[in-house]
């Protein structure tokens, strides 16, 4: 009797058939294949959705992982779409009551999983372009992770690919093996800065924007991907519109607080939009648009 | 669908009939006011009544709704498995009698809302369970509404059947077929005849001028107005004057914004997740992990309030997001209304200009 002027939305996991009834909030159980510590206060999970199902997401793209009985978060896939078999990585900060009890998983366990859902990078329009990702703290692992892999496994069809990274100090920065291999491969230019150097430190030392000064960019076949916290985009922004990047080659990532991950719960507006559906990504110029953006 | 005409002395007869095959919910009278609630007897029915406190929107999206269950598994190795079984109560069909235009407005936005983009079956459900008896309003409720001035003084096309008081008998539209099928099979009716058709024109026409225009700007003009004025000083004095107590979206038939929250039996193996209604105005609605707010100030969140309610539904929904009910300038403890923010903004945005 409700008509839905528009097809209803889809995704892997959703909407769910059981007994008669569809429902968009019923998490499919995955399964913990591995836990791996990587800092510590991150840990990185292997998922396993049932039948090993292909989580089909695009670099970006989130999932609504729970715990029943102790509450469900938003959090960015870190595999890309081309390492992306039966299995899907996440990389989790110990940060609240959730995922301080999401570290206590082990192989075995079962966690919901809902999606993927919302825009991820349009990676499909990079092809061609020189492609700069600055993403920093655990923005590496997801979401920029699943972008450069995808990029690295097409590497053919992309220009430079420069990554600069920024951590508060050395004991945080994620991915040393993935950044030592980066470090020694000819196509991938790596810049890695830590806020707070400790003894044995030997690289740059300052914020993400200190890295800057030491790229060259083509400001006409360039696309740049940041993703950070709030205040980092206000400088990063800022340094790469004053290499000549105009608002629409710059993609970022919001982080927002998200209830259902289906457009509904309203927790995820942006002024009058949903990152849950909408973003999380955007353009700088998109994001220019509305107030709350940034 | 056909106009038809149901005597007075028979709406008990028809509420009556209508009770032996459905949970019929009207407005009825409290200590507090008038509320939507279940009618026992066909005199509790209030239909002349001004105003409830909470919209009908509780009948499709409950303030707490169970939206699945779980029992979890811990095997001899410490590991956890789930069983997730998704919780659709049994509606039990039901006839809501005396919906007011603008509560109808709301529920189209309701409808735009839940059964667009991913279908959300819970509400879908109720929905569709749930006959919508509107009631045509010839007098304002009370000085706080603005339906003139949101364009809800007239029903939109959600109600089943449609009512309008005439002196001895009600003139009923019929919306949907199975509109029409409950009224025919439940209650003698006559069909409306050309001066039925007529006086009830009349009746419709001449109630216009009772209804008051409180906006200096037009519904239409609002989102501009609203745009103009983000940056307004007006966010931060009504920052200062609102108290967050979340009162006005409790109350609000268009706020449909939801938390959603898992509990545990006490045997710690089985529980549920539901959705519960949220505030926008609440401190820890825009809260991420981390500490950051997305809006950390009560000028913040009023501001949104306002925004979602003048500009920003309409633009994902197609239609504004207040319908002039008058409920949350009812309901707010310090005075804080949309007529007077939106006329308030105009001025400061407006100012008059200085005489030579």
């Amino acid at each position: 009797m409700i008509a839905s002027s528009a097809p209803n939305l889809t995704t892997t996991t959703i909407p769910k058939e059981y007994d008669g009834h569809t429902s968009i909030f019923l998490p499919t159980m995955a399964t913990v294949v591995d836990v791996q510590p990587e800092t510590k206060t991150e840990k990185i999970f292997t998922l396993r959705l049932p039948d090993g199902e292909n989580l089909n997401h695009n670099p970006g793209q989130f999932v609504m992982l729970s715990i029943p009985g102790v509450g469900e978060a938003p959090f960015g896939v870190m595999t890309s779409p081309s390492r992306t078999g039966e299995t899907f990585k996440l990389c989790i900060r110990n940060a609240g009551d959730l995922t301080s009890l999401i570290h206590q998983l082990k192989p075995g366990d079962q966690v919901g999983i809902r999606g993927p859902f919302g825009r991820g990078f349009p990676h499909d329009t990079f092809v061609g372009k020189d492609i700069l990702v600055a993403p920093g703290g655990l923005a590496l692992a997801a979401p920029a992770l699943s972008l450069i892999d995808e990029i690295l496994d097409h590497r053919t069809d992309y220009g430079r690919l420069i990554i600069l990274y920024g951590a508060r100090n050395p004991s945080e920065l994620l991915l040393k093996d993935r950044l030592a291999e980066w470090e020694k491969r000819d196509d991938v230019e790596l810049q890695v800065t830590v806020d707070h150097p400790d003894d044995e430190w030997t690289g740059n030392v300052g914020v993400i924007t200190t890295l800057f000064e030491h790229i060259q960019i083509n400001p006409y076949k360039t696309i740049a991907v940041t993703i950070g916290p709030p205040i980092m985009y206000r400088f990063v922004t800022m340094e790469l519109l004053g290499k000549g990047l105009t608002p629409d080659q710059i993609w970022m990532s919001f982080e927002r607080r998200m209830k259902c991950g289906v457009g509904k719960c309203g927790h995820c507006q942006v002024n009058h939009r949903y990152a849950c559906q909408e973003g999380p990504s955007w353009t700088y110029a998109e994001a220019l648009a509305f107030e709350e953006a940034l | 669908m056909s106009l038809y005409i149901l005597s007075k002395e028979q709406l008990g007869e028809f509420v009556e009939k209508l009770q032996a095959k459905f949970r019929v919910v009207g407005p009825v009278r409290t200590e507090y006011g008038y509320a939507f609630d279940d009618i026992t007897k066909p005199e509790q029915l209030e239909l002349n009544y001004s105003t409830t406190i909470l919209p009908p929107k509780k009948y499709f999206l409950p303030q707490r709704e169970v939206l699945f269950e779980f029992e979890s598994e811990t095997d001899d190795k410490g590991l956890r498995s789930y069983e997730v079984r998704p919780i659709f109560q049994e509606v039990e069909p039901t006839v809501i009698f005396g919906v007011h235009t603008c509560d109808m407005h709301g529920i189209t936005l309701y409808d735009r809302v839940f059964a667009e983009g991913y279908r959300d079956e819970h509400y879908v459900e109720r929905r569709e369970n749930t006959y919508i008896i509107g009631m045509e309003c010839l007098t304002p409720c009370d000085d706080a509404s603005f339906c003139k001035d949101m364009g809800t003084l007239s029903a939109p096309q959600v109600y089943d059947l449609h009512m309008t008081p005439m002196n001895d008998h009600y003139m009923v539209d019929t919306g949907t077929e199975r509109g029409e099928k409950l009224l025919l099979d439940h209650v003698y009716v006559e069909m409306a005849r050309k001066e039925d058709i007529q006086q009830l024109g009349q009746v419709l026409s001449s109630k216009w001028p009772r209804f008051k225009m409180r906006l200096k700007v037009t519904r239409d003009q609002t989102p501009s107005l609203l745009t103009l004025g983000y940056k307004a000083k007006l966010w931060e004095e009504l920052g200062e004057k609102c108290l967050a107590c979340g009162s006005c979206t409790n109350v609000c038939p268009t706020c449909f914004c939801f938390d959603v929250q898992d509990e545990m039996d006490i045997n710690m193996t089985d529980g549920e997740r539901s959705r519960v209604w949220d505030s926008c105005q609440l401190r820890e609605f825009a809260l991420v992990a981390g500490g950051h707010n997305f809006r950390d100030t009560k000028a913040s969140r009023v501001r949104h309030r306002v925004m979602r309610k003048g500009k920003y539904i309409k633009q994902v929904h197609g239609i504004t997001g207040c319908v002039g009910c008058g409920r949350c300038e009812r309901a707010c403890l310090v005075n804080i209304t949309i007529p007077g923010t939106i006329n308030n903004l105009h001025d400061e945005m407006h100012p008059e200009p200085e005489k030579a």
